[in-house]
């Protein structure tokens, strides 16, 4: 596993997300709650980009003429053919048991910690007042 | 984006070309067609505009989950909708995999729903061409479909002819499948046989509302999963009625393109039509085969949407009833079940029937050289 410098913290405000690369890889951070998650942009369905999509909750019935709409903001659901990730967890929700995105680990790490790397000064402002986004590959 | 795939490409030494069966362009807006009708049509469509078989004029009958239906990474920034801006088809479909030719299913403002059979004639010759003008001529690896208001056979027979002689991009002619009648009946007829005489394709793929039915045989549904599935129910039930009519009989030479039909019905359908053909034959002497092999001799089936059985393996099997050589890669771009060439035929199969799928078949059959 590698660190990699993806971007500030404080771009990517909660319920939004920001596409970048690390490693070679797309890689969507996600702003759930205050919780930053990443994601491959690439369904595993059928490849869609899966980061384009639109953050969405899970439409949920007990039977016919009920419904609830729960946990707004959690969920992603692919541009293309519509599948829906939990993105805490690359849960797939419609077919658990086959479905699952390939997740990576996101932590905030003080700015002085990852200014040392050339990665950081050719990409991304350095400041440490600013907590810079990492994610392991 | 993609890397993984990218590098799988590299590694097998081979580029990824193809040819696909179905692409759909759209007008930016009405406006795009009025250089192509006569000053009574502009007219009456700016006073009247069109008289559809449903109430919901402009709007789709079957609310969709998300961005109407299209891929929701396929709007242009420059605005208008998914399918309207060749740039953006090419950057992310047809340059992005290498395809060698594609064939347009042109379904919107094509005339195929108007009432108005005389405006529904202008708006089909505008759109083919709007297709000509503004896309054959901008990226010759695009094909047109002949697109004609099939309740007005002898306008249809009429554009058939002048298009084929017009340019060799009119490969097809496209024709709703919800027509006002099954579409074996003697009065799409003269339709069948300038197709046949003009040596083109007949391409069905679900558009319009010209006949006003639903789908479903058994009424109108309630949400878009069933107005989706019924797409391969009611073609199912035009080949029943093109086969049992004897239309292959009168028309021999007549070749039938499925697009995004389903195809995994097949061969159930051709064991049941042949089964009851052999007890009630009798109802239905000119016909001179089993029914299945006017199936197997008269359809093409393209890919998109993918059928996903839980093993792939499955497909195989279906492939090898309906034929490895009649079944073509299609994509459906811009809509939502869009099939990406590179994973839609994610299954064992040997390359030369990996390449018949992805390009050889659909060369032979619209003899593409």
């Amino acid at each position: 596993m590698s660190r990699y410098v993806v971007g500030r913290a404080a771009d990517v405000a909660p319920g939004t997300s920001k596409l970048v690369t690390a490693k070679g890889r797309e890689l969507g951070i996600f702003n759930v709650g205050g919780k930053f998650y990443a994601l491959a942009n690439r369904c595993p369905h059928k490849g869609g980009p899966l980061c384009f999509g639109r953050i969405t909750g899970l439409a949920q019935s007990n039977g016919p003429g009920e419904y609830r709409y729960i946990r707004p903001g959690e969920f992603l659901r692919c541009p293309w053919h519509g599948w829906e990730f939990e993105i805490a967890t690359g849960q797939s929700y419609c077919d658990p048991k086959t479905m699952r995105i390939r997740e990576f680990e996101v932590a905030v790490a003080p700015g002085a910690e990852v200014v040392k790397g050339p990665y950081i000064a050719e990409n991304f402002p350095v400041s440490v007042e600013e907590d810079y986004l990492v994610v392991e590959i | 984006m993609n890397k993984a795939l990218a590098e799988r490409e590299t590694q097998t030494g081979q580029k990824l070309t193809f040819v696909d069966c179905d692409i759909h362009p759209v007008p930016r807006s009405p406006k795009d067609l009025q250089p192509y009708l006569s000053a009574r049509w502009r007219e009456h469509a700016e006073t009247f505009g069109g008289h559809v078989c449903q109430g919901l004029v402009g709007q789709l009958p079957f609310p969709r989950m998300m961005a109407a239906g299209m891929r929701a990474d396929s709007y242009p920034s420059n605005g208008g909708p998914p399918g309207c801006d060749l740039e953006m088809m090419q950057r992310q479909h047809l340059d992005a995999y290498g395809c060698e030719a594609g064939f347009l299913v042109a379904l919107t403002r094509s005339g195929m729903d108007e009432r108005n059979l005389e405006f529904g004639a202008a708006l089909a010759h505008a759109i083919n061409d709007w297709q000509l003008h503004d896309w054959v001529a901008k990226d010759n690896r695009l094909k047109a479909g002949i697109v004609v208001p099939q309740e007005y056979p002898e306008f249809a027979v009429a554009e058939i002819d002048n298009r084929a002689a017009e340019h060799e991009a009119f490969r097809q002619i496209i024709l709703s499948p919800r027509a006002s009648e099954p579409l074996g009946r003697r009065k799409y007829w003269p339709i069948y046989e300038a197709i046949e005489r003009n040596n083109l394709v007949l391409g069905l793929h679900p558009a319009g509302l010209s006949g006003g039915h639903p789908t479903s045989g058994t009424g109108w549904g309630t949400y878009y999963m069933q107005e989706h599935y019924g797409f391969s129910s009611s073609f199912a039930g035009n080949v029943v009625s093109l086969i049992m009519e004897g239309v292959f009989e009168r028309y021999p030479g007549l070749k039938v393109a499925m697009i995004e039909t389903g195809f995994s019905w097949a061969p159930s359908l051709g064991w049941r039509m042949d089964r009851e053909w052999e007890r009630n034959r009798k109802e239905v002497p000119h016909l001179r085969q089993k029914p299945s092999e006017y199936l197997r001799q008269h359809f093409w089936f393209c890919t998109q949407p993918m059928e996903e059985p839980e093993d792939p393996a499955h497909l195989s099997d279906i492939f090898d009833w309906i034929g490895w050589d009649r079944m073509m890669y299609s994509s459906d771009y811009p809509h939502w079940d869009y099939d990406d060439p590179r994973v839609a035929l994610n299954f064992k199969m040997t390359p030369a029937q990996r390449a018949g799928i992805l390009r050889e078949n659909a060369r032979a059959l619209y003899r593409l050289s």
